[in-house]
């Protein structure tokens, strides 16, 4: 039986470039459907009437939402390439960390973005950040599970590639590259990934989306 | 059960999410030792555990480093013990279902309690109640859905989401008496009513759930350090 796999999102939110990560690790093949979020389809709001947001990842008509569960129900269906750590340890302390950047990291640094780089955002993004900086250190390797990428890097890996672009829209530093080395390392292995690279955003993409966000001129 | 007391669970009795866990390991037969905290005054070993949120509950499983966050910590358990009592259902569809509505349950709806205590003011809670109902019906609907007929969300036993949302009954009740409001009735939600009833006797949860006056010096501490 052939698949059928639609992902609902816009190109521009890192939970959607997320999922098409894992999609992409996996070879899977997928339909992109772009969504307006001031006019959303019939079809999402179907999809995910409880809280009709993006991504939405449909599988031969099953819909799935929130993209951790999406990626680890994708790390179930589709075997090759493990997103998820065998160890169920390992998976414990994965799952844990993907939990601390929606809950922690991915707000902090949303609001440095969105208040322009105001001190005191910056100051809690960069205290969260630390976090994770720490934990690079002290794993040493590549990627935060090991040699091949995993979860963790799924969702945050690309951190210092995507506040790049806001930087450059807004003509600011919002994360000090010196403060954190290893997580500027970290996403610099990831986007040399060719399955993160596809699934990104690209940096012009990225830069023009902050800079309407920002209401400047393109 | 050989591999008993070699797991230490830290919290504290009144805490749902520690409650969560306790419920899976009485579910998994799974000898324990509960290591008290006093959530006014943090120990050590708690802050050092889980020095990312501070929080409890936190797990720790023979030499290995702790593992916080209840919702990790069942399916760590779910994983290790997967041979007594599976939590979570095996297909990924299912089990992608039941985190979607696990997730709902835990940044949804059981925020909008934190919310009601401590809103001051009758129109404020009222307003919050109101979202409450409104997320009770849609429990009902997602409970019509995976029970298909049968007495829980899991189907014939307790599964993950008679353990994510069954966690909380003390404190729906509580806060329903606190509040003058019913979040389960009849007319509304008749069949999470009945589940009600029916998970608060289960031998896997009835001595875990607190009483109320355990509860009532829980919130009376909230409101003290967390107003």
């Amino acid at each position: 039986m052939t698949d059928e796999v639609k992902l609902y999102g816009v190109e521009v939110s890192p939970f959607v470039a997320r999922v098409k990560i894992a999609l992409n690790l996996k070879g899977i093949n997928y339909e992109f459907i772009q969504e307006d979020l001031d006019n959303k389809s019939p079809d999402l709001l179907k999809y995910n009437p409880v809280l009709k947001k993006v991504p939405v990842l449909v599988h031969n008509g099953n819909p799935i939402s929130e993209s951790l569960v999406i990626i680890e129900y994708i790390d179930e269906v589709w075997k090759g390439v493990p997103i998820m750590p065998k160890d169920a340890y390992e998976k414990a302390q994965a799952q844990f960390w993907a939990k601390v950047i929606d809950d922690k990291c991915h707000p902090a640094v949303l609001k440095a973005i969105l208040s322009h780089g105001e001190e005191q955002a910056v100051a809690e993004a960069d205290e969260q950040l630390q976090f994770l900086e720490n934990e690079l250190k002290v794993k040493g390797s590549k990627f935060f599970g090991g040699d091949n990428i995993g979860l963790v890097d799924i969702c945050a890996g690309y951190t210092i590639f995507w506040v790049g672009a806001a930087e450059e829209a807004l003509g600011i530093e919002l994360v000090a590259k010196d403060k954190f080395p290893k997580i500027t390392e970290w996403s610099d292995n990831c986007i040399n990934c060719q399955a993160v690279k596809d699934g990104l955003p690209t940096r012009d993409g990225l830069v023009a989306f902050y800079n309407r966000l920002f209401g400047k001129a393109e | 059960m050989g591999k008993g007391s070699e797991i230490k669970l830290i919290g504290t009795p009144p805490s749902p999410y520690v409650n969560r866990v306790q419920i899976v390991l009485n579910l998994k037969s799974i000898d324990y030792e509960f290591v008290e905290e006093n959530l006014a005054c943090k120990s050590e070993l708690l802050l050092t555990s889980n020095p990312v949120y501070k929080k409890v509950p936190v797990l720790i499983h023979a030499n290995n480093p702790p593992i916080p966050e209840s919702l990790i910590i069942i399916e760590y358990l779910d994983e290790i013990y997967s041979d007594v009592h599976p939590i979570l259902p095996s297909g990924p569809l299912a089990r992608a279902d039941n985190r979607f509505w696990a997730n709902y349950m835990d940044t949804k709806f059981f925020p909008l309690f934190e919310e009601l205590r401590k809103t001051p003011g009758k129109e404020g809670k009222k307003a919050i109640m109101k979202q409450i109902i409104e997320g009770s019906q849609l429990l009902e609907e997602a409970f019509v859905k995976f029970s298909d007929g049968k007495p829980y969300f899991g189907g014939d036993d307790v599964g993950y989401l008679d353990v994510v949302l069954g966690c909380f009954l003390g404190w729906t009740k509580f806060v329903e008496k606190h509040n003058e409001f019913k979040i389960f009735d009849e007319a509304r939600t008749p069949k999470l009513l009945e589940w009600t009833n029916r998970i608060w006797s289960h031998e896997a949860l009835k001595d875990v759930i607190p009483e109320s006056e355990t509860l009532m010096n829980f919130y009376m501490i909230l409101m003290k350090y967390r107003p």
